[in-house]
C-alpha cells in the first residue's frame, strides 16, 4: 500500500465501466437496528453525490419486511434518495455467503460508481469478498472522502500506524469501494419526514443454497463495554497513571461525569483494560464533545482515535508530550495527583448545583 | 490435518518515524517483526495440529529478508515455511496480494497436502486492512470465518467446523462445512514459546522458496503494481493542529480546568446537571 510509483498510474475508464454511476451505502441492518455508522456514511455520502451530481442510494438487506422498510426510511431521513432493499429469510442474520450474493447481484445489476461501507466486523467482512468477487479496488478504514478534479473518488486512509496518510483512488474499476470506520465522519442531522424511492430486489437464495449456518447469536450483557465509541463524554488512561490500581482514578471521573472509559493500548496489552476499551488506530475510534485523557503521551496511533473530539483535554508530566500538539486544553501535572481534584471540583459543582436546582 | 497460516513481516510500527521532508517511511534500523495479529493464528493452527495430527505450513509473501519471520514461526513449532518472493508482486494492494497467496496456497496443497483451514491474522499492523485474508477466501472459494474468537469444533469426519465469531454486539457461533478460510481474532491465545528442538530445527531448516513462476502464476498482469486497481496517488504526514492547546497551569487548580471546559462547551455544563439530578 505504501509504493507510491503506483501514482502513476493515468486515468482510463474503460468502456464497460462508464455506465456505473451513483454514489451507494451498504447498511448495516441487524437484529432490527441499524449501525449509526450507516448514516453517518450517508451524511458523507450526500456530499459526494452532490459534487457528482447522481443520486445517493442506501442498500438495505434484512431477514423481515418490517425492518427493511424501517431502516429504509431512516435512509431517506439521512439523506438517500433512493433505497434498495432485499428482503429474504436467509439475511436475517449476518452471514458473508449470503449478504456477498446480495450486495454483489445489486452492485451487478444497477451499477453504482461509488460503494461504502462500515469499518465494523461486519462491513469489513463483507466489503473484501464483494471487491474480490468484483476484481476492484477497496480502501479500507478512509477517514477522508473527497471528489478529484476528474470525478474520482479520493479516500484518504491512516497508514503504519498512522504515521503517515495516503489518499487511493480505484482510477479504471467500478465500483470504488471505501470502508469508513464508525465515528470516524459526522452524524448528518435526521430530516423527518423525508421520503424516497424503493427499489426492491429478490435474492433467489434457499437455506439449503447456504452451507454457514448461524446457530446461535450471543448478545453482549447490556453493559456499556460497546457505547465507547458513541459517549458523549469520554475519559481515557495512558501508562501515566503508573499502576493498575491508578485506573480507578479514570473510573471515578467517569462515573461523576457519567462517562465512558477507556486505555491506550500499552493498557491493554498491560493487562489493565480489556480490548473493547482500546482507544486509537487498533482500537475504537471515538468522537465525543470532552474528551480527557490522562497521562496518555498522544502517540500518533492514539491521536488518529481521538482528534475528532469536540473538547480534547490532556493532562501530562511532560510538557513536551506530543498530545500537547493536538489537545484544546492542557495541564502539565501528574494525572495520579490531578484526576482527584478534578474528579472532586466536578462532584462539589454538579452536587451543589443539583441542590440549588 | 494440514493446516496452512498467512503471515506478513512488518515493521515495528511502534518504532516507525518518518521522514520530515520527504515524508518517506525510515525503514532503516527500524526492526521487524511478524504482525503480532499473525501469532494468534499461528498458535491456534498449532493447537489444532497438537490435538489432530497433521502439520502446519507457514505462508509469506516478501521481500528475501522475510525469510527471518518464517524462521521465527518454525521456532514456535510450525513445520513447513514458505517464502514467496518475485519482483513482480512489488506494489501490491490488497486484490493483487490475495491473488499471488492464493495461488502458493494452492501449490502448498497440491505439493504437501490439501488444507481443510487456511488462518490469517485479523489484519496487520502496517496496513491494517483486514481485506487480505476475505479476498483470499472468495478466491479459493473457502468459507469464510473472521474474526473467530473460539474454535469450538472440528469435525473431520463430518467435515464441518463450529466457532465463535465476534459480531457487532453480540458472538455468532457458526458451523460451516470445511474447507475455510479463519481470520483470527487477537487475545483468543498465547503464542508458545517453542521448544529448544523447534529452536534447531528452524537454524537449519531449508525454508522452501517460490517465485511467481513456481507457484504456478502465469498471468503476471494479476500481479504487483499492473494487478493493483487501487492506485496510491499522494502520502503526506498529518498536519498539526492550527490552534495550539491553551495550558493552564496546575496552581490554576481542577475549578479553572472546570470552568473552561464548560466556557467551551455550554451544551455540556446543562447536560451534566441533568445527569447529576438523575433525569
Amino acid at each position: 500500500m505504501s509504493d507510491t510509483s503506483r501514482a502513476s498510474t493515468k486515468k482510463a475508464l474503460p468502456e464497460h465501466f462508464k455506465a456505473y454511476k451513483h454514489v451507494w451505502v451498504a447498511v448495516e441492518l441487524e437484529h432490527g437496528v441499524v449501525h449509526p455508522v450507516s448514516f453517518e456514511l450517508l451524511g458523507e455520502g450526500r456530499k459526494l453525490a452532490d459534487k457528482r451530481g447522481v443520486d445517493l442510494a442506501g442498500v438495505v438487506m434484512g431477514g423481515d419486511e418490517a425492518s427493511v422498510l424501517a431502516a429504509a426510511q431512516e435512509c431517506f431521513e439521512y439523506g438517500a434518495d433512493l433505497v434498495y432493499t432485499v428482503t429474504d429469510k436467509v439475511l436475517a442474520d449476518y452471514r458473508n455467503e449470503t449478504a456477498t450474493k446480495a450486495l454483489t447481484d445489486l452492485v451487478n445489476s444497477y451499477k453504482p460508481e461509488i460503494l461504502l461501507l462500515g469499518a465494523t466486523n461486519l462491513g469489513r467482512d463483507l466489503a473484501g469478498s464483494v471487491a474480490t468477487t468484483l476484481r476492484t479496488g477497496l480502501t479500507a478504514d478512509s477517514t477522508g472522502l473527497e471528489i478529484d478534479d476528474e470525478g474520482s473518488l479520493a479516500a484518504t486512509r491512516p497508514t503504519f500506524g498512522g504515521s503517515l496518510l495516503c489518499t487511493i483512488m480505484t482510477l479504471n474499476f467500478r465500483p470504488q469501494m471505501a470502508t469508513v470506520r464508525p465515528r470516524v465522519m459526522a452524524m448528518p442531522a435526521r430530516q423527518p419526514g423525508r421520503v424516497g424511492r424503493i427499489v426492491e430486489h429478490p435474492l433467489g437464495l434457499a437455506e439449503d443454497e447456504v452451507v454457514t449456518k448461524v446457530l446461535k447469536f450471543i448478545a453482549d450483557r447490556a453493559s456499556n463495554k460497546a457505547q465507547l465509541a458513541y459517549a458523549d463524554i469520554v475519559v481515557a488512561g495512558g501508562l501515566g497513571l503508573r499502576s493498575a490500581e491508578n485506573f480507578q482514578l479514570v473510573k471515578s471521573l467517569a462515573e461523576v461525569l457519567g462517562a465512558e472509559y477507556g486505555g491506550s493500548r500499552p493498557l491493554v496489552q498491560k493487562g489493565w483494560i480489556t480490548a473493547e476499551r482500546q482507544i486509537g488506530q487498533t482500537g475504537k475510534t471515538i468522537r465525543p464533545k470532552l474528551y480527557i485523557a490522562a497521562g496518555i503521551s498522544g502517540a500518533i496511533q492514539h491521536r488518529v482515535g481521538v482528534e475528532g473530539a469536540d473538547l480534547i483535554v490532556a493532562i501530562n508530566t511532560d510538557p513536551n508530550a506530543q498530545i500537547f500538539q493536538f489537545a484544546h486544553l492542557g495541564i502539565v501535572a501528574d494525572a495520579i495527583e490531578f484526576l482527584p481534584r478534578l474528579t472532586e471540583a466536578f462532584r462539589s459543582y454538579l452536587s451543589v448545583n443539583r441542590l440549588a436546582g | 490435518m494440514h493446516i496452512a497460516v498467512c503471515m506478513k513481516q512488518v515493521p515495528d510500527s511502534a518504532q516507525i518515524r518518518v521522514h520530515p521532508v520527504t515524508n518517506t517511511i525510515m525503514r532503516q534500523g527500524v526492526p521487524t517483526i511478524i504482525n503480532p495479529y499473525d501469532l494468534f493464528a499461528l498458535e491456534e493452527a498449532l493447537r489444532l495440529r497438537d490435538k489432530f495430527g497433521g502439520e502446519v505450513t507457514v505462508l509469506t509473501m516478501g521481500p528475501p529478508m522475510a525469510e527471518d519471520s518464517l524462521r521465527k514461526a518454525l521456532t514456535f513449532g510450525a513445520d513447513r515455511a514458505v517464502l514467496l518472493t518475485d519482483r513482480f508482486f512489488a506494489g501490491s494492494d490488497t486484490l493483487a496480494t490475495s491473488f499471488a497467496l492464493s495461488a502458493a496456497l494452492e501449490k502448498i496443497a497440491a505439493e504437501f497436502g490439501e488444507t481443510p483451514i487456511v488462518f490469517t491474522g485479523k489484519q496487520t499492523i502496517d496496513g491494517d486492512t483486514a481485506q487480505v485474508g476475505p479476498g483470499i477466501a472468495k478466491r479459493l472459494g473457502l468459507n469464510q470465518l473472521t474474526y473467530v474468537s473460539r474454535i469450538a469444533e472440528v469435525d473431520q469426519a463430518g467435515q464441518t467446523i463450529t466457532v465463535e465469531r465476534r459480531a457487532e454486539g453480540g458472538v455468532q457461533l457458526l458451523q460451516t462445512r470445511l474447507p475455510v478460510l479463519i481470520t483470527m481474532l487477537e487475545g483468543t491465545n498465547e503464542i508458545r514459546r517453542g521448544s529448544l528442538a523447534d529452536a534447531y530445527r528452524a537454524a537449519s531448516a531449508k525454508l522452501v522458496s517460490w517465485n511467481a513462476a513456481d507457484a504456478g502464476i502465469v498471468d503476471l498482469a494479476k500481479c504487483g503494481l499492473r494487478g493493483s486497481p487501487t492506485i496510491v496517488k499522494k502520502v503526506f504526514a498529518p498536519q498539526a493542529r492550527a490552534e495550539a492547546a491553551r495550558m493552564l497551569a496546575v496552581e490554576d487548580g481542577a475549578e479553572a480546568v472546570m470552568t473552561e471546559i464548560f466556557v467551551r462547551q455550554p451544551a455540556l455544563e446543562a447536560e451534566l446537571m441533568r445527569f447529576a439530578s438523575g433525569q
